[in-house]
């Protein structure tokens, strides 16, 4: 759809500020052509590459290889349902059943109104809360189908909408450093001194 | 101060030492007021008014090991960069992604500052001048806490320039991923950082310690490694030695999964508290659910090989599991009762190596999906007595040579011990097929029931019934 808006651009520069090399800020700021548009735009990877110094292909590049990035419109929310181990063991598989059934969908794709993307996701961390899923990246643990159709009536009814930010909005909270306070990133070619508290002494 | 696991769900506290998860109790314990008011960044004073030097001392000392999976102590790593090259860099590994594995995420969601804390320690410890968090992608409470405990140890002093008014100065860039396991690789990890795609480079010459980050000397530490030094250098050395044994101190933690009364995290003393402790202590897991048979366990995350009940008196220690036919990885149990479909739970986890092969080396792309394919027709009843063949030696040419397995006294097996032979650059591949070859070492019989045997004609039948002689 679009390329970064200004306010998004400057974040971006933020961020590339803090890479000794700007090519490292292409994940994170990749993550924010998602938040902004809910998926990764074409326009958005072509301006992202002109903002790090790298080509559009090299961008699509690094972005196609992970699996967060979505290259074409997905749900508001994205479901990913755990099929690792620990969850298949505890029944991962009849809480998948349930919830295309439910949908009216396979595991990757979206239903018509555009609300809901399903995916089978792969180990989440949780699992001793088997099975778990997640809606957007925010867990739920220990569902079982009865609990899946409740999660879905209220992303539907918009009642979770304060919990869950809408798909492409990850971490709600950014870090900022301060300039009075940061180091700041400079090339490595440019360094080839000790740091200076390797004098043998103590700091404090 | 409650002691309810509203924030943290699955770790279960308990009456043993608790080196990183002493503010778990707390419902607040990722603020800093929390932090401070429980002798937060004291480890780092302590740091500080000490030269490096000595604190690198201290943690080599301790022999913290590594939590990450391979378990090399942390103050020997930082040994190995190369004299006299600058700058180097931390890279902190938050991409915990191993099936069955998570003590980072909780580490990272419920005392981030503590964290901070370590990568400070480690930062100055070892000479290193920015320091990277790599917070994988789908672990966005994670992301959030770290974030915010970051911004407030910016404005306290903490972290940045000239940190407590000292001359040591350190930045620590929040960095998230975007899903994809190989990047716990450590390798795999300095190049997703510098926005490539996160593919594990060849060692040598990429040891990370010599030419890692940019080309620099980086070193590469787990959350929970980094997570324990802010203790020990309140502590000391001899008090954290003082706990675990000689060749595993501390503590370390543990998440047990799958069919237990109570599946949970537990911080546990190293080297010293066993399986069978882990699976059936009352102050653990209690048990296996319905008072169940066990059948197997994986001991030490999905790539590990399985163990079996005759493995159960094992100790958390890496130089006993080792020639017992597995690794302790890191620190997840995944648990299987007698009910277990043992092909199918072994599939769950092939799937995941397959799907998460970067597609490097041949042996794993290709050998991975191979073994997925041959794998889900045998467990969906279409395949045959072949497949099983091919199955081991698809995974023959992942790893060549005894695949480890633990030893079994009703099948009359001798341990082999780990690891193995592998022809891939990363443990990706090999670790699709642990647990193919596990389950088909100790639960052959499961498979063969599944599949069609096809009689094979003999030779001679058949070269009458082409001659026209019956015989």
């Amino acid at each position: 759809m679009s390329r970064l808006t200004d306010a998004n651009i400057a974040i971006a520069y933020e961020i590339i500020g803090r890479y000794p090399r700007p090519k490292s800020a292409l994940i994170p700021i990749l993550h924010l052509a998602q938040e902004q548009d809910g998926y990764v735009a074409q326009d958005a990877m072509k301006h992202i590459a002109e903002l790090v110094g790298v080509t559009p292909a090299e961008v699509f590049g690094t972005a196609s290889f992970y699996e967060m990035f979505k290259f074409e419109p997905v749900g508001k929310y994205l479901l990913n349902i755990c099929g690792t181990m620990s969850c298949a063991l505890m029944g991962a598989e009849e809480l998948m059943h349930h919830a295309e059934k439910r949908l009216g969908i396979k595991a990757g794709s979206t239903t018509p109104d555009g609300l809901i993307t399903l995916e089978h996701a792969e180990c989440q961390a949780a699992c001793t809360e088997a099975p778990c899923l997640q809606v957007n990246y925010r867990y739920r643990f220990k569902m079982t189908p009865a609990e899946l159709d409740t999660l879905i009536d209220d992303l539907a009814a918009g009642k979770l909408t304060d919990e869950i930010p809408a798909h492409g909005v990850l971490a709600t909270v950014r870090q900022r450093i301060p300039a009075e306070r940061g180091v700041g990133a400079v090339a490595p070619e440019k360094v080839n001194e000790s740091p200076e508290w390797l004098d043998g002494k103590s700091a404090l | 101060m409650t002691s309810t696991y509203a924030h943290a769900p699955g770790f279960v506290a308990g009456d043993r030492p608790k080196i990183v998860t002493s503010r778990f109790e707390f419902s607040d314990s990722y603020t800093i007021e929390r932090y401070l008011a429980t002798n937060g960044y004291a480890g780092l004073r302590a740091a500080l008014a000490q030269p490096a030097t000595s604190v690198h001392d201290e943690v080599k000392n301790a022999t913290v090991l590594g939590r990450g999976g391979a378990g090399f102590p942390a103050g020997t790593k930082w040994g190995l960069t190369p004299q006299e090259v600058w700058p180097r860099y931390l890279v902190v590994n938050g991409d915990e992604s191993e099936p069955g594995t998570y003590k980072d995420r909780l580490l990272m969601e419920r005392d981030p500052h503590q964290l901070i804390e370590g990568c400070l320690i480690a930062c100055y410890a070892a000479g290193l001048s920015r320091c990277f968090l790599y917070i994988r992608g789908e672990m966005a409470l994670a992301q959030e806490r770290v974030a915010t405990a970051l911004n407030e140890a910016y404005a306290a002093g903490y972290v940045g320039k000239n940190i407590l008014g000292s001359k040591f100065s350190v930045d620590i860039v929040l960095h998230w991923g975007a899903g994809a396991y190989v990047v716990g690789e450590e390798t795999a990890l300095i190049e997703s950082l510098e926005g490539n795609r996160g593919m594990p480079r060849l060692k040598p010459p990429f040891f990370p310690a010599a030419n890692g980050l940019y080309g620099q000397p980086t070193i590469v530490n787990n959350v929970e490694t980094l997570a324990n030094l802010p203790w020990l250098l309140c502590n000391g050395s001899e008090a954290y030695t003082a706990i675990g044994t000689k060749t595993s101190p501390g503590t370390r933690m543990v998440a047990v999964s799958g069919h237990v009364k109570r599946p949970g995290v537990f911080e546990i003393i190293n080297g010293v508290t066993t399986f069978r402790d882990l699976l059936y202590g009352e102050e653990f897991c209690g048990g296996i659910r319905n008072d169940n048979q066990l059948k197997a366990f994986v001991p030490g995350g999905g790539s590990a090989p399985w163990f079996t009940p005759d493995q159960l008196d094992l100790p958390f220690e890496a130089s006993q599991v080792g020639p017992a036919g597995s690794m302790l990885g890191s620190g997840a149990i995944m648990v299987m009762d007698h009910t277990t479909d043992i092909p199918a739970a072994a599939l769950t986890l092939t799937r995941f190596y397959a799907h998460e092969s970067c597609g490097k080396c041949t042996p794993c792309r290709e050998g991975g999906t191979w073994l997925e394919r041959i794998l889900t027709r045998v467990v969906e009843g279409t395949g045959t007595d072949a497949d099983l063949d091919q199955l081991i030696e698809v995974g023959s040419s992942i790893c060549p040579g005894d695949f480890p397995h633990a030893s079994n006294a009703d099948l009359g097996l001798a341990a082999v011990p780990f690891p193995y032979k592998m022809t891939t650059i990363c443990f990706v591949g090999p670790s699709a097929y642990a647990p193919v070859h596990s389950a088909l070492t100790l639960f052959r019989s499961e498979f063969e029931a599944r599949v069609t045997t096809r009689k094979r004609i003999p030779v001679t039948a058949v070269a009458n019934s082409t001659t026209g002689h019956a015989s």
